[in-house]
């Protein structure tokens, strides 16, 4: 079925110029995309396995630099978002910024929001340039899963800060007698949520079960993604992407993850979350990624000075939050109709959409959510429902649960995606929307700009 | 065929769910009218070849099935007739148990007592990980034992300590530790809000989870059996031995004794019930447990335990209507213990307070008191260290005024003086919004008193809480003749938002609770004096059914404060209530025996030791105060009736005086407030059960020797010359 359907979609679409009006206001400055890109997204453990997240941030401003012919000290500011953080590069920012050779004289700073970090280092961009701080300003995001900082518990911590105060021998001798084995347990971060203490994946697969989402459908989307992902990377219409040598490795410049498999091998794996009855399976969720992506945003008067050609103009955007227990990744559904409202827009005035897929459970629910008027009346205090993004509008290149997700990155990727869609198939107005952990959520409408 | 209406099932797939929902009731309860339309409903799946397997669920939100119907028991004429019951519903449950095709239990809420037995009579069980889902098995509590199977196959599921356990305490257990437990197979997480409310999703959901189940297991792809772990084969060999079964039968007989003192039944019943199902065989077993069931229905202490459950049940709801403003904001006045419990037991359950004092020390005590209860139950993982947090977002501890101008009600728990309460009072009232109630939590300064400092009295009120307040359930309402209606529906709604059991009383000195602990803490001194000694005193009290002594009461309610209430209630009643009580107490405090707080008081309270001795100084004292024994009143039953006589005379009093509302509130509060012994059911009940004339009787012997003091009040002495007259 799903094999089927995607066969129309992977049609070359004609371009067609539509006159649909512009979102342009007057006393409002123009926003432009100038140029997104991003590093090869690699299950974590594989080729990037011995680089810092600094390295990753590096090479993905390096290759905006390379592509944008930029010069090192045009930009007035470098914002990135991460997750987890490597405690050596706090600000990463600052760090890959330096590594990559932009000028000293340009300030950077790391701004974090889960899986919608490198969303808010891009609206932040756009708010310096909107209140006339900046005019150009680079914006992405990096996420190193291959390593995350595993510390000691607090009780070794404790005592090893206590050992730095000792005065004494004794003293010392004493402290280190008090270590016992249970002491030397570690600390390991976990995907999962402080307030509730509940994992994302269980969370996720309560989502799907309230919404009625069967592990078919699940695994029929997962499926989907992949495929479109091979046919995307295969037709060679992940621009985006740049080429990254490793260090001691070989160059990469390909997103690894990216594994179309049949129903019948969806259908073999185990739950992992909840047991045995869930739904959500390693095969239907995100798989674990490092990856870092880089966007080069300007107002629109600096980008022609300079002599660009804009990809895409960045409008309304908005962020939302909702109970971090039971609508965990529900911030598609409360962002879409909020965004549209504020840019004066419909649904079926949207031509492309990019929803981030955490899991395939997650996506299902949104939809369902998004189609329900008791949802809409109940939770979005609408008369009817919102109504469901058209899947041949939908995610046409692949998503998270294919491509990958580096938590820190994805938010560059789903608005550079948009842009290069809207150019290649011609729409007006594209629709970003994703989740994040903390029970928040972003959208944004991207125009497209004339060609 | 009559229609059915309380079970009804459909078929999905080749599995019948079989939903249960009595119509004329909130809860489920296993009452006639479902039981046989159960029973008819299964014989038709039975005999449906098509049929590969069962799910019982119910369609209530909140509760699987609550227990029998209290009412089959209270209607058995006979134990012949209860134990009839038992043995029909064991025969029906029987049929369960030996089902041809699977019977898959899928609990959400309550499955209490015959709810539980029934559940576990099934193949297979599914419980939700809500906080909602309870199983347990409270016959205990009710003085009965479970009935319809219980005893004998709780054992078998979850071994003899867990299940000796479960049935002796009667405790209720969360979705997680059953699972533990081995009591239900497999969990269901709780859903949000999908296309439809969360609880009607997490039912649905439940339900599809217990339908893929049973299907499961008709194709023997889910086993019912779980391979055994090392500990458990180790564990059920260590049971196997007859000598280690019998080593548990006596430490759990001891155990209930001590407890018990060997004056409830009901344990005993259940411990022998089991025994006799693993020593003698399940049809031995089974036929014990229907008969001990019989015999408990019967007995008085089951009588009086069933009466103080109904009792409870009355006593958390509001008689008094609607209040016309909402009440969510608390401004609690003085941070001691009780204005810090107050504000705890308040903001625990969602309500917000301001806890006000006049120093930062007490402030800062009263936050921690509140900080440490939440952050024992994160301990105890009964909550998450987040929801403490949130909790604690709607306490404020401050020094000034600031925010009472949007409280919606006041609760003074400033010091026992009735300058320092007008004062407070006077401050308040020129702040406050003129909807918000102005509630005393004094124990014994009188309401009108305070409310004559008050430009609004018809919104003062007293509310008497019992210290410690997030353990003593009891919440004690004072109305004076000014206190409008609504005043009154605002403080009930605020006590049963803290979960509170609320007696409505009229204002007078002591109201009821402490009027009538006086009295016992005034036959007490008396016989101290008389030379009772101490600890002798206590045990004779809590071989009584008395929780607590009440020499050991006085010192942990503070010396101080006893001589107070004794002074104030000397007072108001003259001296024949008083006698010198309140001296030897005063005495005692102002020598810095102020009872357990302060280390010393008729006891020495050292850390770390349990076994308290008398405190020798204290004992100097009572000594110059001794009196003669009279040999006539101070045998060890008599000495214990002096002190309950007073009690029970001076209730009946509070009602004949108007005070009390009715018996039923009397008896809460006796129970509930002063630890007046639950399985004589209160004082009322138990005038009723003894008999009026007994009693009566009685006290003239005591009247004779200490004269008016036991002078039985003129409503005993009514129910006395007509023995039909009765308080229930």
């Amino acid at each position: 079925m799903a094999h089927f359907s995607l066969k129309m979609f992977s049609e070359t679409r004609f371009v067609q110029t539509k006159s649909k009006k512009t979102l342009a206001r007057p006393g409002v400055k123009n926003i432009v995309l100038v140029e997104g890109v991003r590093t090869p997204f690699l299950l974590s453990g594989t080729t990037y396995a011995d680089l810092m997240p600094h390295d990753l941030a590096r090479a993905a401003l390096q290759g905006l630099l390379h592509r944008t012919g930029l010069p090192k000290d045009a930009v007035d500011y470098i914002i990135y978002g991460t997750v987890i953080q490597e405690v050596k590069t706090s600000n990463v920012a600052r760090e890959a910024a330096l590594g990559a050779g932009f000028s000293d004289k340009i300030p950077a700073h790391t701004v974090t929001m889960a899986c919608i970090s490198s969303n808010q280092a891009m609206t932040s961009a756009v708010g310096l340039i909107a209140a006339g701080q900046c005019d150009s300003v680079v914006a992405g995001g990096v996420e190193f899963m291959s390593d995350v900082p595993i510390r000691h518990s607090r009780k070794m911590r404790k005592t090893m800060l206590s050992l730095n105060r000792a005065k004494t021998l004794g003293q010392r001798l004493s402290l280190i007698g008090s270590i016992r084995l249970a002491h030397l347990s570690p600390e390991l971060p976990a995907v999962a949520e402080f307030s509730t203490a509940e994992t994302m994946g269980h969370s996720a697969d309560r989502l799907a079960a309230a919404f009625g989402v069967s592990r078919i459908e699940q695994d029929e989307f997962a499926v989907r993604s992949h495929t479109l992902a091979k046919q995307a990377q295969d037709a060679g219409l992940l621009q985006d992407v740049i080429s990254f040598k490793v260090p001691g490795r070989d160059i990469v410049s390909k997103d690894n993850g990216i594994r179309p498999s049949s129903m019948e091998q969806m259908g073999k794996l185990k739950p992992a979350f909840v047991k045995p009855h869930g739904t959500v399976t390693a095969a239907n969720s995100s798989f674990l990624t490092d990856g870092a992506s880089a966007a080069l945003i300007m107002s629109e008067e600096k980008a022609l000075a300079m002599g660009y050609k804009p990809k895409a103009y960045l409008r309304d955007f908005v962020y939302v939050s909702q109970d971090p227990k039971d609508q965990l990744l529900l911030g598609p559904t409360y962002g879409t109709p909020k965004v549209l409202e504020r840019a004066g827009l419909t649904m079926s005035d949207i031509d492309v959409f990019e929803f981030h897929e955490a899991f395939a459970g997650q996506i299902m629910a949104n939809m369902k959510a998004l189609d329900s008027d008791w949802f809409g009346q109940t939770y979005l205090g609408r008369k009817s429902k919102v109504g469901a993004p058209p899947m041949e509008k939908f995610n046409l290149w692949g998503g998270s649960l294919s491509l990958g997700h580096p938590f820190g990155a994805t938010g560059c990727r789903l608005v550079t995606t948009v842009a290069h869609r809207l150019q290649k198939e011609g729409g007006q107005y594209g629709l970003v929307a994703a989740c994040a952990a903390g029970g928040q959520g972003h959208a944004m409408v991207i125009e497209a700009y004339p060609q | 065929m009559l229609a059915r209406t309380h079970v009804s099932y459909e078929l999905k797939d080749d599995v019948a769910v079989i939903r249960l929902n009595d119509p004329t009731a909130k809860v489920n309860t296993l009452t006639w009218q479902l039981q046989s339309e159960l029973m008819a409903v299964m014989e038709e799946i039975w005999a449906n070849g098509a049929v590969k397997g069962a799910v019982l669920i119910s369609s209530k939100p909140g509760n699987f099935l609550a227990g029998a119907d209290i009412k089959i028991i209270q209607s058995a004429n006979s134990s012949e007739e209860a134990t009839g019951f038992s043995r029909q519903v064991q025969k029906q449950l029987e049929k369960f148990e030996k089902s041809p095709i699977p019977i898959v239990a899928a609990i959400h809420g309550l499955c209490l007592g015959g709810g539980l037995e029934l559940a576990i009579a099934c193949q297979y069980r599914i419980a939700t990980k809500s906080k909602n889902t309870f199983l347990g098995t409270p016959e205990v509590k009710l003085g009965l034992l479970p009935g319809l199977g219980g005893t004998q196959r709780l054992p078998k599921l979850v071994g003899l300590p867990e299940a000796l356990d479960m049935m002796l305490t009667g405790r209720n257990i969360s979705a997680d530790r059953a699972k533990k437990m081995g009591l239900v197979h497999q969990l269901v997480d709780p859903l949000g809000p999908g296309t439809k409310p969360a609880e009607e999703r997490t039912i649905e959901y439940l339900e599809e989870v217990a339908v893929g189940v049973a299907k499961g297991i008709a194709n023997k792809q889910v086993p019912l059996t779980k391979e055994k772990s090392l500990m458990q084969k180790l564990q059920d060999t260590v049971m196997g031995l007859g000598q280690v079964r019998k080593m548990i039968y006596k430490t759990a007989s001891e155990k209930v004794q001590k407890q018990t003192k060997g004056l409830y039944p009901a344990p005993v019943k259940i411990i022998e019930s089991v025994k006799t199902g693993l020593e003698h065989g399940t049809k031995a077993g089974y036929l014990a447990e229907s008969e001990n069931f019989g015999k408990l229905t019967v007995t008085s202490e089951a009588n009086a335990l069933i009466g103080l459950y109904h009792g409870q049940v009355t006593c958390k709801k509001n008689h008094f209507g609607t209040p016309e403003k909402d009440v969510k904001r608390l401004a609690i006045l003085g941070a001691g213990l009780m204005g810090a419990g107050i504000a705890q037991v308040s903001v625990h359950k969602g309500l917000t307070a301001i806890l006000k004092d006049t120093t930062e020390e007490s402030i800062s005590r009263g936050h921690e008191q509140v900080y440490k209860s939440l952050n024992t139950k994160v301990k105890k993982r009964a909550l998450t260290s987040f929801e403490r947090d949130v909790t604690m977002s709607n306490l404020s501890v401050q020094l000034d005024y600031s925010g009472f101008q949007s409280a919606d009600i006041v609760i003074e728990a400033v010091s026992e003086d009735i300058n320092i309460k007008h004062k407070v009072l006077k401050e308040v009232e020129a702040i406050i919004s003129p909807h918000c109630i102005f509630a005393s939590n004094t124990s014994t300064l009188p309401i009108k008193d305070i409310a004559a400092a008050s430009k609004h009295p018809e919104k003062v009120i007293g509310m008497h809480y019992f210290s410690p307040v997030d353990k003593m359930p009891l919440l004690e309402i004072i109305t004076t003749d000014e206190t409008s209606k609504d005043t009154l529906a605002s403080a009930v709604s605020v006590g049963l938002k803290q979960g509170k059991v609320i007696i409505v009383v009229r204002d007078s000195p002591g109201f009821y609770a402490n009027r009538c602990i006086f009295q016992t803490m005034a036959e007490a001194i008396i016989l101290l004096q008389e030379g009772a000694g101490p600890k002798k005193l206590d045990s004779l009290m809590t071989s009584f059914g008395y929780p607590i002594g009440p020499v050991s009461l006085s010192d942990e309610v503070g010396l101080d404060i006893a001589a107070h209430v004794a002074e104030n209630l000397t007072k108001a009643f003259g001296v024949e209530g008083g006698h010198s009580a309140h001296t030897i107490l005063s005495d005692l405090s102002e020598r810095g025996f102020k009872g357990r707080k302060s280390g010393k008081g008729i006891y020495l309270y050292e850390d770390g030791t349990k076994d308290r001795s008398v405190n020798p100084e204290a004992e100097e004292i009572l000594k110059k105060y001794k009196v003669a024994a009279p040999p006539a009143v101070s045998s060890d039953s008599d000495r214990q009736y002096r002190v309950v006589s007073r009690f029970v005379n001076e209730a009946v009093l509070c009602l004949q005086e108007g005070i009390l509302r009715n018996p039923v509130e009397g008896d809460i509060g006796a129970v509930f407030g002063c630890g007046f012994p639950p399985f004589h059911g209160g004082p009322f009940r138990f005038v009723d059960s003894m008999g009026a004339e007994r009693l009566v009787s009685i006290m003239r012997r005591f009247e004779d020797v200490y004269g008016n003091r036991f002078t039985p009040c003129q409503l005993l002495l009514d129910h006395a010359q007509d023995p039909s007259k009765k308080f229930h």
